[in-house]
């Protein structure tokens, strides 16, 4: 089984529509997106959900005014400012490290785990698919991104698929890093632009840092050519494939808007002919 | 007054939407990059560099000889980040969260603190533009005290712009909170419409008066600016898709300077913004 995740650094440079696409080109994997932060990968697959979890970590600490005494042992221990001077708990500012709650004389700090969102698993037209939905403004994303690629593998062993498409976060963080740990090759998607390009490069020094194996390729490669191959003359100097050129289409959007893929908005485009060349490619250097 | 700008989308242009604002008042102002993933407001202001700076968190070190293995550290750490095996005290300092309290906890007083390499902080200025962006080391996961780090400039006589990474969670909260206005920043996109919604409900939860920028309107369909008229999400610029202001983005280039009459657009905006804060403190 092969997991290949799809990361770029830069938002919005093409990611998920990439992956869309790919859905449309490859035979008996598993979907998984592990952007929970902000999933969009649902809006164009569409998935029927079958099983629903709520996805608790963490604890946030709850003051308990009838025990509480204000002796203010909390908030000189609080190094995060989230309790007030009239005992609250600014439940967004506290980090759940639990030192007020051990440290209370009265006892009078309350500990609940934290339901910090949901993940699903899903049937949709392209076969089945793993996602989340991170609550607002939770902390733990790292840990629901592990939780969303174990359970996408458990899937594909169970009905022996042997590719998982993973749909990644922007950034370099720590949900980026918990999506490709141990991942079998990163695709980075990138633009000719000058932050693509840093961008690009600051995630193939991740990939590099984690050991998993990165290729490339470029998204409206046409916007600026010499920006083109910038990156080019960058992924050779650092062994990296680039596996092909998407240029400017405003089919993408298109696609987007009506909920499907390149490939079902247009059997023909000029974009649809690039991503099966990088398809192509791709097969190859994992060994599909 | 500290204007965020945020969007949950990645790519929809907060980057173009900070840097130019900046960049068109004539006011004292400080550009605070807290993208510190993938910071890119220098690759557009070519500052002239100053002062860098190493920013640590601060993790525990253990004194074998005070330390008697009774594991109250291991007790209280909810980040499994010390651990006590038999009379061995083992630290994964990438997952302390730098809570203090294995060294509050400690009866021995065998724990004290050192700095673990988060990223660094780079100073910088543009005539007087005053420009601090963080950049987090590679390979590392926590980005929120870095981002604090880079915010704890911001100086109260000046405007702040700031430029917050994408997403809902902990680094874009840090990022927005105790701003004085969110300006968010999307796309008429189906995609950029999901993640303006959950954009929207992060400062609604942290109680923060907001406006929406429309940026590459044209493409995609209507149903963002539906949503704001909907949301009572006042929509404060758009900016046409236009694939001139995409190849000077391109290439590094200001759309200010590209295009000088975007000037009095950005300034515009900066005083309905004004409008919109010094309205909502009086109410």
């Amino acid at each position: 089984m092969k997991e290949l995740i799809i990361i770029s650094g830069k938002g919005g440079t093409g990611k998920t529509s990439l992956i869309a696409a790919f859905a449309s080109l490859a035979q008996k994997k598993v979907l998984c997106d592990a952007d929970v932060d902000a999933a969009d990968l649902h809006l164009i697959m569409n998935p029927a959900v079958i099983d629903r979890h709520d996805f608790f970590s963490g604890h946030t600490a709850m003051i308990n005014k009838d025990r509480c005494t204000g002796c203010g042992t909390c908030t000189e221990l609080c190094r995060w400012d989230a309790i007030s001077d009239e005992f609250e708990v600014d439940s967004i500012a506290c980090e759940g490290c639990g030192v007020c709650v051990y440290c209370c004389p009265e006892n009078a700090i309350d500990f609940p785990e934290d339901n910090c969102g949901e993940w699903f698993v899903s049937d949709t037209r392209f076969g089945p698919m793993v996602h989340a939905r991170l609550g607002i403004a939770e902390e733990n994303s790292g840990k629901l991104v592990t939780l969303v690629r174990q359970k996408a593998k458990q899937l594909a062993e169970e009905n022996s698929l042997d590719l998982i498409l993973t749909d990644g976060p922007p950034g370099i963080g720590c949900p980026v890093i918990a999506s490709i740990g141990g991942a079998d090759a990163v695709l980075i998607v990138t633009e000719p632009t000058v932050s693509g390009k840093h961008d690009m490069e600051r995630v193939v020094q991740l990939s590099a840092h984690f050991k998993v194996p990165a290729m490339v390729c470029i998204n409206k490669y046409d916007l600026n050519l010499e920006a083109t191959q910038a990156i080019e003359r960058f992924s050779k100097k650092h062994h990296l494939p680039v596996l092909g050129y998407i240029p400017f289409d405003p089919t993408f959007t298109h696609a987007m808007v009506q909920g499907q893929t390149v490939f079902e908005y247009n059997s023909n485009s000029k974009a649809g002919k690039a991503v099966e060349k990088i398809w192509d490619g791709i097969s190859i250097e994992i060994g599909l | 007054m500290i204007i965020s700008i945020a969007s949950g989308k990645g790519g929809t242009g907060k980057t173009m939407m900070a840097t130019n604002l900046a960049l068109s008042l004539s006011a004292d102002v400080q550009l605070l990059d807290c993208d510190v993933e993938e910071p890119n407001c220098h690759l557009f202001i070519n500052p002239k560099y100053g002062d860098v700076e190493t920013v640590t968190t601060p993790v525990p070190e253990v004194d074998d000889q005070k330390c008697n293995g009774c594991g109250k550290c291991s007790e209280i750490c909810q980040f499994k980040a010390i651990v006590v095996i038999g009379e061995t005290v083992m630290i994964f300092p990438e997952l302390c969260h730098s809570c203090g309290g294995c060294m509050v906890v400690c009866p021995e007083n065998a724990i004290r603190e050192e700095g673990r390499e988060l990223g660094v902080i780079q100073k910088g200025t543009l005539g007087k533009l005053e420009f601090i962006y963080g950049k987090l080391r590679v390979g590392e996961a926590m980005s929120p005290p870095l981002i604090r780090r880079v915010r704890s400039v911001a100086d109260p006589g000046k405007i702040t712009i700031i430029d917050a990474p994408p997403g809902t969670s902990c680094p874009v909260i840090t990022s927005m909170r105790g701003t004085d206005f969110v300006l968010l920043v999307t796309e008429p996109t189906p995609f950029g419409l999901h993640d303006l919604k959950l954009a929207v409900e992060a400062v609604k939860l942290l109680d923060i008066p907001r406006g929406l920028v429309i940026n590459r309107s044209g493409i995609g369909d209507g149903k963002v600016k539906a949503y704001a008229q909907n949301e009572g999400l006042p929509i404060l610029m758009e900016i046409p898709f236009d694939r001139q202001i995409a190849e000077a983005y391109s290439k590094g280039k200001v759309l200010v300077e590209e295009m000088p009459e975007y000037k009095e657009k950005f300034c515009a905006l900066y005083h309905e913004i004004e409008k919109i804060v010094s309205d909502g403190a009086t109410l």
